[in-house]
């Protein structure tokens, strides 16, 4: 039996992403039930122990997000998991957790809103607020995964992300991809990579908590080590300690911003399919891209010039890649199920160069290949 | 005293942000006797503040030290606790962080028993905000948000906690230091969830519109309506009415929450390793 036939297995998006994160080295959840991201926080409860990690159910959304941000403070990876209602309650916490630069990961598994709305059907409604849930100028890391084997890579990709850059990462999926049930073949442990926190080299009394080198990123003590200093959501010197000083708190909160700016290379990533010669774009992203993909090869069938281009980093936005689209192609359509989110971000940066149009649902229904087909003809 | 202190402060940053006449100080200094009284490892000892004037104290103290969102402390020191069972871990709170918009982590946190010490510093109003009743003021008195008296009952904090779950209560006053540092002392031994409520005077916000117009006066003021628990017992309700009781309120036996999960990996590892025995036995 070939090596694929022995490792191939069903799983669903849910508990690729609980698998990934696991895989990642995430040893400590805390969340709150909510449909339909239950799962993943089902698979913690029955995993971690078995790993020597740690779940706990809190109370709500608002403390599940504070407990893990605790315990990432400690030196565990972390994890919570939610949808839209409880995602609204963790913001004033990732927030926190940008501020105070703690490495934490996010599962949101988007479904139709606002509100209560239709609680088992999907949507893409989160987006921006994925970007802007949080008050004040923030920086974000939201991936978006099209299958179940990318709810897999990109769970490891997120936790290593904050690792990496000490920030919340929010791993955006959509109730589609959350309850898909695909055949994959998982990477063996040693083909997967794993970033850890870097810590401090110096002595306790030479350690400044928020003082960074060229790469933006301050080496991170964890609590109980040694390292005594403060942690805070107010705006800090380097050493941590509440400042008012416009300088400091100015330079904090572009410091926060360049870990980002400097490092786009790293942080972005993308895929396309057929987009060499383009004319027609379809820009696509988690389930949606899946229709998208099927709409553009039927398109290629009648000698249409269509193409895919699905970026995986939602946020940071892909200026540069949508910037390239915008020289080359005359449309790029935008399907979503939201009332085009994502779309005016495109628009900002396509400057009118090209023709945006969006194709969109809040029905509660995926959007179908045909739809997206039926654009690229009117395009054409 | 002060100097034995000193290496539990941050001491470039003072000089503290409270007013003349705040307690917090006093109940600090009552934190800060206990943990040199217990001997706590500073390298291995967090403490936790929420939002409002008490919480501001974690930024004096020389320990990891986190200052989180309004009302989460606990929710936050239950991550740290949980992830890392044998760090100490004390949390800062004040009435209106820990009873009003961080009501819901209070009851969980002592329904769960985890093993934190939260000292709840109560002052009875919101003070950073300027002065607004907090779930804590008593019915009658004035705030800026309640000019004319609040008309909402007060929670008796200590009762809520010993009914959530808590396995020790206490009560003390900034004029009853001694007391306080040892109710602190006892907090902190206990493995479980503790409760250590201090009153403490806002002359600021509270005080001035409440005919209490200063610091001194209101220290006299719990002086003199202050019961201890084991006179409290001999008097009638009438009597104990406007009263407050200190002292070692409420003690139980219960499992604390991170020793039951501890045990709780530890089963399931044995569990999962007799299967994996039986397992290869059968092949």
């Amino acid at each position: 039996m070939s090596r694929v036939v022995e490792l191939a297995r069903l799983m669903q998006g849910n508990e690729a992403a609980a698998e990934g994160a696991l895989a990642a080295g995430v040893r400590f959840f805390a969340g709150y039930p909510i449909t339909p991201s239950t799962e993943v926080a089902e698979i913690m409860a029955e995993r971690l122990p078995r790993l020597g990690g740690k779940f706990i159910q809190m109370e709500d959304e608002i403390a599940s997000m504070a407990a893990i941000i605790g315990a990432s403070l400690t030196g565990v990876k972390s994890l919570t998991a939610t949808s839209g209602p409880g995602f609204s309650l963790m913001q004033e916490n990732i927030g926190f957790a940008a501020m105070a630069e703690v490495p934490c990961v996010i599962v949101n598994v988007q479904r139709s809103g606002p509100s209560t709305g239709m609680p088992t059907a999907p949507a893409q409604g989160d987006v921006m607020q994925a970007r802007w849930g949080t008050h004040g100028d923030h920086p974000v890391i939201a991936l978006c995964p099209s299958s179940v084997r990318e709810a897999y890579d990109l769970a490891i990709r997120s936790v290593n992300l904050a690792e990496k850059y000490r920030m919340p990462v929010i791993l955006l999926m959509d109730e589609v991809i959350g309850h898909l049930r695909e055949r994959v073949v998982l990477p063996l442990p040693d083909e997967i990579e794993i970033i850890n926190r870097r810590e401090p080299q110096e002595a306790p009394a030479d350690y400044y908590a928020y003082r960074a080198d060229e790469t933006g990123v301050p080496p991170m003590a964890n609590f109980g080590t040694g390292y005594r200093y403060h942690v805070t959501g107010l705006a800090h010197d380097e050493k941590g300690n509440p400042t008012n000083d416009p300088a400091r708190a100015e330079g904090l909160l572009l410091r926060l911003h360049d870990k980002l700016n400097l490092n786009l290379d790293d942080i972005l990533i993308e895929d396309s399919r057929s987009l060499d010669d383009a004319e027609v774009v379809v820009l696509a992203y988690g389930a949606t891209a899946r229709p998208a993909r099927q709409a553009v090869k039927e398109a290629r069938q009648q000698n249409i010039k269509a193409g895919l281009y699905r970026p995986l980093t939602l946020w940071p936005f892909p200026t540069a890649s949508v910037d390239r689209l915008a020289r080359q192609a005359r449309t790029i359509i935008v399907p979503e199920m939201n009332l085009g989110q994502y779309r005016i971000e495109v628009e900002r940066v396509v400057r009118g160069r090209a023709n945006v149009v969006g194709v969109n649902r809040v029905n509660g229904e995926l959007i179908a290949p045909g739809e997206i087909l039926q654009a690229i003809l009117e395009v054409v | 005293m002060m100097e034995e202190l000193e290496r539990y402060l941050r001491m470039d940053r003072f000089p503290h942000m409270w007013c003349p006449g705040c307690g917090n100080g006093i109940v600090l200094g009552c934190m800060l006797r206990a943990i040199k009284k217990l001997d706590l490892d500073q390298d291995r000892t967090v403490i936790v503040g929420g939002i409002g004037c008490s919480s501001r104290a974690v930024g004096y103290l020389d320990f990891n030290t986190l200052h989180t969102t309004h009302g989460r402390a606990l929710a936050y020191a239950t991550g740290i606790k949980l992830a890392r069972p044998e760090l100490n871990v004390i949390v800062v709170s004040g009435d209106g962080d820990s009873t009003a918009i961080g009501g819901n982590h209070f009851i969980h946190a002592a329904r769960r028993n985890i093993d934190l010490t939260l000292v709840l510093f109560n002052n009875s109003i919101y003070g950073m905000t300027g002065g607004q009743y907090s779930p804590l003021t008593p019915v009658g008195k004035k705030a800026t948000t309640a000019p004319y008296g609040t008309i909402e009952p007060g929670f008796d904090a200590s009762e809520l906690a010993r009914a959530a779950g808590a396995t020790f209560v206490g009560r003390g006053t900034t004029y009853h230091t001694e007391l306080l540092a040892n109710l602190i002392v006892e907090g902190i031994q206990n493995k479980g969830f503790s409760l250590v409520e201090a009153i403490t005077a806002c002359p600021t916000a509270f005080g001035r519109r409440n005919k209490m117009k200063g610091g001194t006066e209101m220290l006299l003021w719990q002086k003199e309506n202050a019961v201890h628990i084991n006179r409290a017992g001999r008097l009638s309700p009438e009597e104990l009415d406007g009263k407050i009781v200190i002292g070692e309120l409420h003690r139980r036996e219960a499992p604390e929450y991170t020793e039951l999960y501890d045990k709780l990996i530890l089963n399931v590892q044995q569990e999962t390793q007799s299967a994996s025995i039986k397992t290869m036995k059968v092949e």
